[in-house]
């Protein structure tokens, strides 16, 4: 790691590149992906990390950071980054996937991944919303939520209520780590970065799959300004999804970071 | 090195191991299970990966992660499992990644059935999945050809970045046959190819994706994957012929078909007629250089699969009209007797200077309808 001179109060961390974003004004992925690099700087993980990107708007999310990246299929990444532990067990292993991405078309793979115990981290950016097709329906849209394939707002009867990812992965015996957190303001901001290390912390520890499910904004396709969407997030998210932490595994509840 | 009685999924397995597979992840379905217990057992002996994934769709997006390693890695499944995997072989090629997939084919279409088949050969030698690219295939017909083919498919999967599929049927898959295994590779000897991602310390970070968001960078990509298959297709075309020499008729065939026709051959050779026969190794590349010599050579061609004539499009491709080819098939998991080829040749034999067939395929059919009523 580079020397930190004791004047430097602020810095692009290392494992993020130099490349301007394409993510939308008042959209946080751009937050989580500097939360996720700072961790990654802090544990002097960098050169021995290996991101899983998904399908989804952060699609491109191997242009942002600065280490080694492979692209999944949608759904796949828990698969993918199975198969990359398996083989590089010494490695650090993360996948970052979006709601539609996680629990529509890759629910089976990331149920698995957790039943199994891998090692691996999950970065789950949930907004409610599938963000880079223009608005559809997301497995975690809110009831009464309008989007472009619910344009009346999702009716429960007949679309289903929205999945709560975080609690349903708790329940299984190969999770060490599974919490929810905000992005919608500083304060959760600072503790969405605690949880993040928390979850590296359980991956090098070896003490299974650890998953921080963040609460996202997605400006664009909630038809808001960025400040109204981080309201939205506060107001109407998370009394849907409760914040919380859903597993921690002893030694990791134990652990002062 | 002696010869031992190995299972035809077993004897693979092992092939795979001896090649340096360092990571296998497969999910069950018959008739290619034994491949997947027999590394469940095999691989953790050796501090090796194995993962009996929840389906076959995660089971090739962990092969697809662990090949970004540069690791040899592979799977083997049976027809309905190979659909399934389509998508993560489509994005492999569009990785350019080396990966090796077997298929031990059963009939179908849909859930079919677990008895051996060609039917796949559409799938599994132009592609299957979306997109432009070029999967080799190998279509080895017996346990040790099987196993021979299972290093070359390591080397050609490395040399070229390319998917390569192993066709077997369920027949090679299931048989008993004794068979010499290769010397073991140790893998950590292997060189790892720079493009694979093992964390960027004292490098750039290595980026491995499908994605060419630019319309002309996957042209580019596409023209790259192009030019690869047109070296594959110079380079590693492979077949093995049989009484080829003097033939009159040649029976093209491969896998089990082929090695059934190699029966029947022998016995019309037995009786006088002068009949070869030509087995592709390689359905992708296909001999097709070969194949027009052939056409060039012989007075008819009888195509024998256990499929609708799927090959038979890509031998009529390249004889173009120059000699009238026929066709025998037995489908949905039937393997055909020595005899029915056997037949064929008789009355091919019979028949050397007739007028070219205007359907063969429709004649087909017409004379198995009337044996399968026949009680044949």
């Amino acid at each position: 790691m580079a020397t930190v001179l004791p004047n430097i109060v602020y810095q692009r961390p290392a494992s993020l590149s130099t490349r301007v974003t394409h993510y939308c004004p008042g959209c946080t992925h751009g937050v989580a992906h500097r939360l996720v690099a700072e961790v990654l700087d802090e544990m002097d993980l960098r050169e021995k990390t290996i991101g899983v990107a998904p399908v989804g708007c952060s699609v491109f999310a191997y242009n942002y950071f600065n280490h080694d990246y492979v692209e999944a299929a949608h759904g796949r990444a828990p698969a993918m980054a199975t198969g990359i532990k398996r083989v590089l067990p010494q490695n650090t292993v993360y996948t970052y996937q979006g709601d539609g991405d996680l629990a529509s078309i890759g629910m089976a793979e990331i149920m698995h991944a957790a039943a199994r115990g891998e090692n691996i981290t999950v970065i789950f950016i949930n907004n409610a919303i599938y963000g880079m097709t223009g608005g559809q329906m997301a497995p975690t849209t809110l009831p009464g939520m309008v989007t472009t394939s619910s344009p009346v707002g999702r009716d429960v009867e007949s679309m289903g209520f929205p999945i709560r990812m975080a609690e349903i992965l708790s329940n299984l015996d190969g999770a060490g780590y599974v919490v929810r957190r905000s992005l919608h303001d500083a304060t959760n901001i600072r503790k969405a970065k605690k949880a993040i290390r928390l979850a590296f912390e359980t991956q090098e520890r070896g003490l299974g799959f650890s998953m921080v499910e963040l609460l996202s904004s997605c400006p664009t396709n909630w038809k808001l300004t960025p400040n109204e969407a981080l309201t939205f997030i506060e107001e109407n998210m998370v009394p849907t999804f409760p914040l919380g932490d859903y597993k921690v595994n002893q030694e990791i509840a134990r652990l002062r970071v | 090195m002696v010869k031992k009685l190995y299972k035809g999924n077993e004897a693979f397995a092992e092939a795979a191991v001896r090649a340096g597979c360092e990571g296998f992840f497969g999910y069950p379905i018959t008739p290619s299970t034994e491949f997947l217990e027999y590394m469940a057992k095999r691989m953790p002996e050796l501090g090796r990966a194995f993962v009996q994934a929840e389906s076959e769709v995660a089971a090739i997006n962990m092969v697809y992660g662990a090949a970004c390693t540069g690791k040899r890695v592979m799977t083997a499944s049976s027809s309905p499992g190979i659909s399934l995997m389509m998508e993560g072989i489509s994005y492999i090629a569009g990785t350019e990644l080396p990966v090796v997939v077997i298929n031990v084919m059963r009939g179908g279409p849909g859930l079919g059935n677990i008895a051996p088949s060609q039917g796949d050969y559409y799938q599994m030698v132009k592609g299957g999945g979306h997109g432009d690219y070029f999967p080799i295939s190998l279509a080895p017909a017996s346990v040790q050809e099987a196993v021979d083919s299972i290093a070359l498919a390591f080397d050609l999967a490395e040399k070229y970045r390319s998917i390569v599929h192993v066709l077997v049927d369920g027949n090679i898959g299931q048989m008993m046959e004794p068979c010499e295994m290769p010397p073991m590779q140790d893998p950590s000897k292997r060189m790892m190819p720079d493009w694979a991602v093992s964390g960027a310390k004292d490098r750039e970070p290595n980026i491995l994706s499908s994605i060419y968001i630019d319309p002309v960078e996957e042209e580019v990509t596409n023209i790259r994957l192009l030019k690869r298959w047109l070296e594959v297709e110079k380079n590693e075309v492979r077949y093995k012929e049989l009484f080829m020499d003097d033939a009159e008729i040649a029976i093209i065939a491969f896998g089990t078909a082929g090695r059934v026709s190699s029966t029947a051959v022998r016995q019309a050779r037995d009786k006088g007629i002068k009949v070869g026969l030509f087995r592709p190794i390689t359905l992708a590349p296909f001999p097709k250089d070969r194949i027009a010599e052939i056409a060039k050579q012989v007075k008819r061609i009888l195509v024998v699969e256990m499929n609708t004539g799927m090959m038979l499009d890509d031998v009529n491709l390249y004889v173009q009209g120059r000699v009238p080819v026929e066709f025998y098939g037995r489908l949905g998991g039937v393997t055909p007797f020595p005899d029915e080829i056997y037949d064929e040749i008789i009355r091919l034999s019979e028949n050397l200077d007739a007028p070219k067939p205007e359907n063969p395929r429709l004649d087909w059919v017409n004379r198995l309808e009337k044996a399968i009523e026949g009680g044949k």
